[in-house]
């Protein structure tokens, strides 16, 4: 199937799923899809690196953060424009600004890809565990540092307003069904990002990078290059997804987008999906996903997220290569 | 900047203090990360584990936390070498030790944290003892016992792994199936053997860290991950499997960490751990005494 | 005539112990060379050294008349020295098909530029298949290989990056009288095509046989370097490692 095809089944997939949750009016179910269309975001942005070449992230919550924050750092600025510049140049800015989310989702992408690139460029060059080490460092440093950061609210957290309704081509939107739609397009384009490296020859160099680095080399792949380019695709993407996570949330503390279930579930989605093809992620990201919302609602967040942390040390251990793993084998066992 | 001297000099002597604890809480980590090549990033989730047995005991049983971390030691052995014993036959038997060998980790830390957790809540716990309160002063220097004497255990701890590994078989055997496990082989010893012992002791470890942690400061679940940070940044600036290296950058660690906590505010330390990490991979790979 | 590789008084420790000590070694074009020596000699890390799997602390390599110090491996391997390592390293997640594709993808089209279509790089594979002996394997995996059929992908996969020079790091050990036979045929095929060979070997026979040249290396020191039947006979290599 080619590339065009697959995105636009995708697009008409997620085109239907907006359309029966319009139709039916369940405000609940947009919120729920959201989260789900997130994570297929931060499973799939984990994967191209964790999957593909191996190398473990443990920081997905930091590089999520950075594009949730470098949001609000922009949502603030709007606010001071009148208090910091000169008239003449306050009206141009406020022309730009406040900026659309895409935008904003363009600027998420940046921050984090450029600190994925230069986390890469400082580890990837050593051993593969302490690129691992240095990513879970770097969720608890810049949580310090958002922390200790009064502009965007420190601590207390920062307010977020989300507009009610937004007006596109003379129609109005809902603003929640804008964000969803926003995030469905990101899952899409992740997700083909994703099958498009599989089949190239960076996902074929991605391969032997997780086969064995050292015969890689000796091949003539410039594994280093390709690591870093697999560090600031992951990064960027986990950036995006974070980017609109305010206007989502409306009120954004430190606490919720360093949260618990960001590290753990990145990792766990793509493990228990498995991790060798762009499906893995989005089934685990679906299941997963899905039985959280459940849990949550019904049980407790912390026992949800205690089985999370049992599921993956169990699947890691029993069936490594994932959900996607065990119905190759069923299948590979029922040919001759 | 006007520095005033004894708010200097206080800050340096509990940076000393401090760092002797940060030894013994990576004495573990220099073991399983620099010289059986595991990289158990759940070793804070196993320290903070520590630090809850020892205030459950302390509170309903009124036991020295240290006397109680000293009980556990056994049971802590155990534990690690069961968690070796799935690691390897899971992973490393395997050849699969980078990616599934750091999720599996991951998942315990996780695990650990939410766990306690749901058992003890979020709200900070602390031990109560004789030492917690009083301080010795010496001149300008102001030593709190509840700092002074995790810091002689810590040290004390510290001397005795250093002596194992350097004057027993089995320690010796341990520093050499980190340099050559074939020649381990052929010398008729077991070296799966070897290194569940040496994960045993790793983890053992972490129950007396465990126990020095809550006395030094109250503790709730994530404390833990603010320590993955400084374990990895000690080992790796005092380069991989060596001891005395691991000694050095510990104090150092907590020197730097003690001042910058008082001249710029207690919610700096943790990037001081990471500041550390970054600059030694950037110009020092092997660490201050790495081979 | 200019050597293809001048290493030129290399050394390497690792902390304390010193693997290479000032090593110096000219090979030719088209030459055959034997290297030899006792196990921790130095033999692999010198390999390394030139593949830039490491790097060598003081010295220098050069590789067909410009220098490769701090060059990566991979760019080494684009200059054209290839290697097969001691321990067979196949992609263990691939066809063997696949397992050749990679060098003449990062190699071969970094060296000439993608002139090569789809149809053309299964062809390729194919020859090179054929040439080992592999050919109806080749859409299998690498875990269904015997021994000395995983011995062979690798020298496989070293000539798919069309390699100058070629070093065979022990791809005999191990293997009975008629496989050593198969890999040594295979290795005199390769150097009538024009390519210069490194050949690592314990076995004496294969070595003497194949090598025009013979190096010897001790404790990280070349104690002889010339024709084999005179290295054989030299005092000091029988007393260091043909025995007493």
């Amino acid at each position: 199937m080619s590339t065009a095809k697959f995105s636009l089944i995708a697009v008409a997939i997620g085109a239907l799923v907006m359309a029966f949750a319009h139709w039916f009016h369940v405000d609940y179910l947009f919120f729920a899809s959201y989260t789900i269309l997130q994570f297929i975001v931060l499973a799939t942005a984990w994967n191209i690196l964790g999957g593909y070449c191996g190398y473990v992230n443990f920081g997905s919550a930091a590089f999520f953060a950075l594009g949730a924050y470098s949001s609000v750092a922009l949502i603030k600025f709007d606010g001071e424009i009148d208090a910091w510049f000169p008239e003449g140049i306050a009206n141009v800015l406020h022309h730009i600004f406040p900026l659309p989310i895409p935008v904003l989702i363009m600027f998420g992408a940046f921050v984090s890809g450029i600190v994925g690139f230069g986390m890469g460029y400082l580890t990837l060059r050593l051993r593969g565990s302490f690129f691992a080490i240095a990513t879970l460092a770097l969720a608890v440093v810049l949580q310090t540092l958002i922390v200790n950061w009064d502009f965007v609210g420190g601590s207390r957290g920062a307010y977020v307003i989300r507009p009610e309704n937004l007006e596109f081509a003379g129609i109005e939107i809902n603003y929640i069904e804008y964000l969803f739609a926003l995030m469905l397009l990101l899952a899409v384009i992740a997700l083909t990002t994703a099958r498009v490296i599989e089949r190239s020859q960076l996902g074929f160099g991605f391969a032997t990078i997780r086969d064995d680095e050292l015969a890689a080399e000796a091949c003539g792949v410039p594994t280093l290059r390709l690591k870093l380019i697999a560090t600031t695709l992951s990064g960027a993407f986990m950036g995006m997804a974070g980017a609109p996570f305010p206007y989502y949330i409306g009120y954004l503390q430190p606490a919720s987008a360093f949260g618990l279930e960001y590290a753990v579930n990145s990792i766990a989605m793509p493990m228990i999906g498995g991790t060798t093809s762009w499906v893995g992620p989005l089934v685990g990201a679906i299941l997963l996903g899905s039985a959280q919302q459940y849990a949550t609602v019904t049980i407790s967040s912390a026992v949800n997220l205690l089985i999370v942390g049992l599921m993956l040390v169990g699947f890691v251990i029993i069936a490594p290569n994932g959900l996607i793993g065990l119905v190759q084998e069923r299948l590979r066992r029922r040919q001759p | 900047m006007d520095i005033p001297f004894d708010l200097l000099i206080n800050a340096i002597a509990a940076g000393l203090l401090l760092g002797g604890f940060y030894a013994a809480v990576t004495a573990g980590v220099s073991i399983s990360f620099g010289m059986l090549d595991i990289v158990n990033i759940a070793h804070p989730g196993f320290v903070i584990l520590g630090s809850y047995i020892a205030y459950f005991i302390n509170i309903n049983f009124g036991v020295d936390p240290i006397l109680v971390s000293v009980i556990m030691l056994p049971v802590f052995f155990a534990l690690g070498a069961l968690v070796y014993q799935v690691y390897y036959l899971s992973f490393e038997k395997r050849g699969q030790e980078s990616l599934r060998g750091l999720a599996f980790f991951f998942g315990l830390l996780f695990v650990t944290e939410v766990t306690l957790i749901l058992v003890f809540g979020v709200d900070y716990r602390y031990v109560e003892a004789a030492y917690i309160g009083p301080s010795i002063h010496i001149g300008l220097i102001d030593l709190p016992l509840r700092m002074l004497v995790p810091c002689i255990t810590a040290l004390a701890l510290f001397s005795a792994i250093q002596l194992f590994i350097t004057r027993t078989f089995t320690g010796r055997a341990i520093m050499a199936v980190s340099q050559d496990q074939l020649a381990l082989q052929l010398m008729a010893v077991d070296p799966i053997r070897i290194k569940r012992i040496a994960f045993g002791i790793s983890i053992a470890t972490a129950a007396v860290a465990g126990a020095l942690l809550i006395i030094i400061q109250p503790v709730e679940p994530s404390v833990g991950r603010e320590y993955i940070g400084r374990i990895f940044a000690i080992c790796v600036l005092g380069g991989l499997g060596s001891m005395p290296g691991t000694l050095i950058a510990a104090v150092l660690l907590g020197v730097v960490e003690s001042l910058t906590a008082t001249f710029y505010g207690p919610s700096w330390a943790p990037a001081v751990a990471f500041g550390f990490l970054l600059l030694t991979l950037a110009f020092r790979p092997a660490g201050l005494l790495g081979r | 005539m200019t050597a293809l590789l001048h290493v030129d008084n290399i050394s390497k420790r690792f902390g304390g112990f010193v693997a290479l000590d000032g090593i110096t070694l000219e090979v030719q074009p088209g030459e055959r060379l034997g290297l030899i020596g006792p196990n921790g000699s130095g033999k692999s890390t010198l390999v390394n050294c030139i593949c830039g799997t490491l790097q060598n602390e003081s010295g220098s390599v050069r590789f067909d008349g410009s220098t490769m110090d701090g060059l990566a491996a991979h760019e080494r391997t684009h200059r054209g020295v290839a290697r097969s390592f001691q321990l067979p390293r196949p992609f263990h997640s691939m066809t063997l098909a696949d397992n050749l594709r990679i060098p003449l993808l990062y190699t071969v089209h970094a060296r000439l530029g993608p002139l090569r279509s789809a149809g053309d790089l299964d062809m390729r594979c194919r020859d090179l298949l054929e040439m080992v002996g592999l050919a109806k394997k080749a859409k299998q995996m690498p875990r269904d290989l015997t021994q000395v059929e995983m011995r062979k992908l690798e020298l496989a996969r070293a000539m798919a990056a069309e390699p100058k020079l070629l070093i065979a790091d022990e791809s005999m050990a191990g293997l009975s009288h008629s496989e050593i036979e198969d890999i040594l045929a295979l290795l005199v095929q390769l150097s009538e095509r024009g390519i210069t060979i490194i050949l690592i070997e314990h076995i004496m026979s294969a070595v003497m046989s194949f090598s025009q040249r013979l190096a010897v290396l001790v404790s990280g020191k070349k104690i002889a370097d010339g024709k084999p039947e005179d290295v054989v006979r030299d005092p000091e290599v029988v007393r260091a490692y043909l025995g007493q």
